[in-house]
């Protein structure tokens, strides 16, 4: 176990450095420095400018400058905020990122296994059928259709439930206020449930027709009882590997969701800096995206070898 | 009795010799029609299709022509000379901010995501197919190092790198569909690799070794189309996935660059436009979401025809 987990995180050292340098030179591939948008300058105040930034050295001792500077965890400057650094900016939009990444992840988790197994238990009848339409939805139709459509729906025309006016904020952040977290989390999560409700179905469908189960059930056990103890914990363990690819899809999904509800996270950042070619800003982001996503896939793997005891990887 | 029943066996044995066996292919394609999803599914993308390609005939707009006469029309099917929206003709599908029919635009922006679907995703087989089979091919050291390759390249961030890549060569049209392709080709490696390094192994193949079936053959005739199944449903899968890929681009305004179109734009200026013009995100969006239903939908069914073991 040990030995396959030290081999796991050697593993992903080159992974990330590759990352960065990937990202790193396709920056600089870019035609036209970051500053050539404005004005005009004269040549030296140019020449200052540039040399404040480094960008008059070769390429490579700028990519040994970038790599001295990360390891001290400084992302330098950001191109086009020009009074903060990247690391200001990412502190200001990391918790934000966090909490609605981290509450969608939870919804759809829950939410996920819920309808999940609730389709494995009534296998082939209305209830299966009608989750397992719910999901073809949630998987097939893009987050970037789903917001719009149900900001429409809830934001612009606002319904009324049992006489309460339901109408909800369609854009914002308002420091994280529940209302204001509703209709991005949900439609962050809603791929997520239908892709966690279609395995945990698919799991619990096989866990169910296994002959401990069976054994369970003919020694008396109550039927809840059966689910609760015995089915759930085999059922729901390839999730666990499901979290990496999951987190990967809920970053990228951040940056629409960030996007169409103005939020100030760094996936909308990521995508300002992106169209005003804040290559500090696009690189910080995509080096801590690019860690998370990494880490993340790695703590899932370790997690799912140190709960299945069937696998031994060493 | 004997000699009348022995004359019926022959006779049952000569008619199995000239009833010609179901080819795997006529059997997939028998399932496939008999599955009703993915029938139906192909009628209305062959319909989708059919009217992207044939859309400057189907309607009397060009698709970039700009009129503020008729700027933000709902949709209207009757003409009527009185309102001014119908002036100049019926907008079936509504207009946008500029006046341009939002009709012809839709099946422009079909036209734009079906051909990136198509192009990027035979991208992504060439690339996919031929590394995953040399891999498989020679196996060994070199089979090894070809996936360690692939394993680190899984786990970046691709559609990151699509975004700076989008970014530095100033949303280039060919570069958007090559890129693409570049990212997705890495599963149909993956897929290619292990089916091709599984029937290499297979007794069949030793059988037309034995058999003195050239080497030429043997890849033609027995690894080709067993190999080629999954690469087929994967195919239909990857369509859906790279004209998604796209429309984000589009969506987060990194892809297609006007006048020029695509679902991914579209949808993105009707949400914008959501409280006064609803008509131009929902018809691009329905657009959209029956579209990747139905690929969707298709592979399944491909998966469901193609797939030995169900039988």
């Amino acid at each position: 176990m040990l030995s396959y987990a030290i081999k796991r995180v050697l593993g992903a050292i080159p992974t990330i450095f590759i990352i960065i340098t990937l990202a790193f030179f396709m920056m600089r591939l870019a035609p036209g420095g970051p500053f050539d948008s404005q004005r005009a300058l004269p040549p030296e105040i140019e020449h200052n400018i540039e040399k404040a930034y480094n960008l008059d050295k070769p390429l490579y001792v700028q990519y040994g400058l970038y790599l001295e500077r990360l390891a001290h965890f400084d992302l330098g400057p950001s191109f086009k905020n020009r009074d903060f650094t990247v690391n200001e900016l990412l502190a200001e939009g990391v918790p934000v990122s966090a909490k609605l990444g981290l509450s969608a992840m939870v919804l759809a988790i829950f939410f996920g296994v819920l309808l999940g197994v609730l389709a494995a238990l009534y296998q082939n009848r209305a209830a299966d059928y009608g989750v397992m339409t719910i999901a073809m939805i949630g998987i097939t139709i893009p987050t970037f259709v789903t917001a719009p459509i149900l900001t429409m729906i809830f934001g612009v025309y606002g319904l009324n439930l049992f006489g309460y006016d339901v109408t909800l904020p369609v854009a914002g952040w308002n420091n994280g206020a529940f209302q204001n977290m509703i209709l991005p989390v949900f439609v962050l999560a809603l791929p997520q449930i239908a892709i966690v409700a279609r395995l945990v179905r698919g799991n619990m469908v096989e866990v169910l027709h296994s002959n401990y189960v069976r054994t369970a059930r003919a020694k008396g056990l109550p039927g809840h009882m059966v689910v609760i103890r015995h089915a759930l914990r085999a059922g729901l363990l390839p999730l666990v590997s499901y979290l990496g690819p999951a987190i990967a899809a809920l970053l990228t999904g951040s940056l629409i969701v960030e996007t169409i509800f103005g939020l100030p996270g760094i996936g909308r950042y990521f995508v300002n800096g992106a169209l005003n070619r804040d290559y500090t800003l696009v690189l910080g982001v995509v080096i801590v995206y690019a860690v998370l996503i990494v880490v993340l896939n790695l703590i899932a793997d370790l997690l799912y070898a140190v709960l299945d005891p069937r696998v031994r990887y060493d | 009795m004997i000699a009348t029943g022995s004359t019926a066996n022959t006779q049952a044995m000569i008619e199995a010799q000239t009833v010609r066996g179901r080819s795997l292919w006529v059997d997939a394609r028998r399932r496939l029609f008999q599955n009703k999803a993915a029938l139906a599914s192909i009628v209305i993308l062959t319909v989708i299709a059919l009217m992207a390609i044939f859309a400057p005939a189907l309607s009397q707009y060009p698709f970039d022509a700009i009129d503020y006469s008729v700027v933000s029309c709902a949709p209207n099917w009757w003409p009527d000379p009185d309102v001014l929206c119908h002036a100049g003709g019926t907008h079936w599908f509504g207009t946008d901010p500029v006046g341009r029919d939002l009709f012809v635009r839709t099946l422009y922006g079909a036209r734009v995501s079906l051909a990136v679907g198509l192009v990027a995703t035979f991208v992504s087989l060439v690339i996919g197919v031929i590394y995953g089979a040399t891999a498989g091919f020679i196996g060994g050291t070199t089979d090894n190092l070809m996936m360690r390759v692939v394993d680190v390249l899984y786990s970046l961030p691709f559609i990151f790198f699509v975004i700076i890549l989008m970014v530095i060569f100033n949303r280039n049209f060919i570069l958007l569909f090559v890129a693409i392709g570049a990212v997705e080709w890495l599963t149909m490696a993956r897929i290619v690799r292990g089916q091709t390094l599984s029937i290499k192994q297979k007794e069949f193949i030793e059988a037309a070794h034995a058999a003195g079936v050239s080497r030429f053959g043997i890849i033609t005739r027995h690894i080709i189309p067993n190999v080629i199944g999954p690469v087929i449903i994967y195919v239909t899968l990857t369509i859906p996935s790279v004209i998604l890929a796209e429309s984000f681009l589009s969506f987060l305004g990194l892809g297609i660059r006007e006048p020029l179109t695509s679902w991914g734009v579209l949808i993105s200026e009707g949400a914008n436009q959501m409280v006064t013009a609803p008509w131009m995100l929902i018809f691009p969006a329905l657009f959209m979401a029956v579209t990747l239903f139905c690929f969707n939908f298709i592979g399944d069914g491909l998966r469901d025809a193609l797939d030995p073991k169900d039988r």
